[in-house]
């Protein structure tokens, strides 16, 4: 599989001021098989989406999508292979100065293909999938947390990209906004998009994905799936599964 | 002061003004390249330069008529108060009607584009404009940029005009008419003042938008982050106004032999 329909980072090391955030990492996101990067809040998994889409640059190690290697390229060489990854960021990142409507259409705005007849035809469908068709023209600043997400999503969904990133998609919802997204990325998922997802939300994690990778101290330290995780008898992954009171301030 | 800490604080400073550099460079590679986002930069131009007139002029009109006053009481014993239109004008639209209308629209828009720029970097804002395939620098810094290269100009000599009529106010307090008034300018400054006059602000808003946008383009964590960093964005386009205009000064001093 791992040819090229896949996303790959290889022997990857990331610092930042003297401090490893990664060290050695590989990782491999093949189509078709939903991930999530589990891990404690400041562990780097937003770092990790990142470095795959080739936000940062690594210190050593090399980042691939598809058959191209992205690493030490300046991004007008990779932005169309880039393309087939969108991703939905923690706070959404809606651009503030743009209403709803021009936040979803932005990428096909910018590539100024369609009419602008077409795009508003796709934003809207876009937008009635994670249902906030209402929000078209208000401002980011006008929604609540739940509907900035789902948004996020929107704007990810209308570029038509063949991989999701979520990035804490959950964080910070009440249940039913957290039944939501979950509900979203599984219809998504259906319609043949693979997620990865870097979370510490377990039971969102557990719902939407196949297999798990653990991250602790800059190091992969698990890969499996949900029985193998809970078989694992690796602490640091029991610790995450049921904290105890050891877990208390390690 | 140990030199490992003098040693630190001189890569940084290097490290930043070769950052600056490679930003003013791959600015001016791509500023005449498709898209040139001419929306955006509409609203750039009313948004930093059209908010700004009203400053401008408001320095402009004080600044003229201190200049004059200043003059007046100078001049009066030498029963010279006619000049006093040509050193006004001399002042204002060589030295400081470039210097003061910079100066103010560096501390009011200066420290906007970097507060703007940092927002969109702490909230992911800029990685998602990347990710969707967007040359930030096209998008976010061209079109100040050029905003800013067009504005500040104009703004000058808005504020340049002000002052001269602000210097009449007070020379016809002194009985002096408007014809005497305006033809004392042409004795003391040629074609080539006027020139330098604009030069100069177009520069200083080349520093302007350039520091703005890459202290906003750099900013990091969070809310206190950009605070910081349009404190640091206004002090630093200030100081470089000023050195600046003495290098200007200096050149163009030079070529007129
Ligand atoms: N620009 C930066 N400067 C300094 N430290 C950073 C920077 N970006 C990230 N970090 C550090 O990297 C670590 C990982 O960050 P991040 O990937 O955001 O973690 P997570 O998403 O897992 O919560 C954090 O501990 C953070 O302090
Ligand atoms: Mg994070």
């Amino acid at each position: 599989m791992s040819g090229s329909d896949s996303i790959r980072m290889e022997k990857l090391s990331y610092s930042v001021g003297g401090r490893k955030i990664l060290e050695d990492f590989d990782f491999c996101l093949d189509r078709g098989v939903n991930r999530t990067i589990l891990g404690v809040s400041g562990a780097g998994k937003t770092t990790i989406l990142k470095l795959l889409l080739g936000l940062l640059p690594p210190q050593s190690g090399r980042v691939c999508i598809g058959d191209v290697c992205i690493t030490g390229q300046p991004e007008s060489i990779f932005s169309e292979q880039r393309k087939r990854i969108a991703i939905v960021f923690q706070g959404g990142a809606l651009f503030d100065s743009m209403t709803v409507g021009e936040n979803v259409g932005y990428r096909l705005f910018e590539e100024g293909r369609l009419s602008e007849g077409e795009i508003e035809g796709i934003v809207r469908e876009k937008l009635s999938f994670v249902g906030v068709e209402e929000a078209l023209n208000l401002y980011p600043a006008e929604l609540s947390g739940g509907m900035k997400k789902r948004v996020a999503i929107a704007r990810a969904l209308a570029a038509n990209p063949d991989f999701i990133f979520f990035d804490e998609p959950t964080t910070g919802l009440d249940p039913i906004g957290v039944y939501n997204i979950c509900n979203l990325m599984q219809r998504l998922q259906a319609e043949g998009k693979t997620t990865l997802m870097v979370t510490h939300d377990l039971a969102t994690a557990f719902a939407t994905s196949e297999r798990f990778t653990f991250l602790h101290q800059a190091r992969m330290i698990f890969e499996g799936t949900e029985a193998e995780m809970r078989a694992s008898t690796i602490p640091e992954v029991q610790q995450f599964l049921q904290p105890t009171k050891e877990s208390l301030f390690v | 002061m140990n030199i490992a800490v003098i040693d630190k604080i001189m890569l940084n400073f290097f490290a930043e003004l070769q950052g600056w550099f490679a930003l003013a460079a791959t600015t001016f590679a791509r500023v005449f390249r498709r898209p040139y986002y001419y929306r955006e930069f509409a609203v750039q131009f009313d948004k930093l330069g059209f908010s700004s007139l009203f400053i401008c002029m408001l320095t402009g009109l004080f600044t003229g008529m201190v200049m004059a006053l200043q003059a007046l009481v100078q001049l009066k014993p030498f029963a010279a108060t006619s000049y006093v239109g040509g050193m006004v004008a001399v002042t204002m639209i060589k030295e400081l009607g470039p210097v003061l209308a910079s100066l103010m629209v560096a501390g009011r828009v200066g420290s906007a584009i970097t507060a703007e720029l940092g927002t969109m970097v702490v909230t992911e804002q800029v990685d998602a404009m990347r990710v969707e395939g967007t040359d930030i620098v096209k998008r976010l810094v061209a079109p100040r940029l050029k905003a800013m290269l067009l504005a500040l100009p104009l703004l000058t000599a808005a504020a340049d005009a002000v002052s001269l009529l602000g210097g009449y106010i007070m020379a016809s307090g002194y009985g002096i008419n408007p014809t005497m008034y305006l033809k004392g300018i042409p004795q003391f400054m040629v074609f080539q003042d006027l020139i330098e006059g604009l030069v100069k602000p177009t520069f200083f808003g080349f520093l302007i938008a350039m520091t703005g946008c890459y202290v906003g383009l750099n900013t990091r964590g969070g809310a206190e982050g950009v605070g910081n960093s349009a404190k640091q964005a206004v002090v630093v386009s200030s100081v470089l106004i000023l050195m600046f205009d003495f290098f200007l000064t200096k050149i163009f001093v030079v070529f007129r032999g």
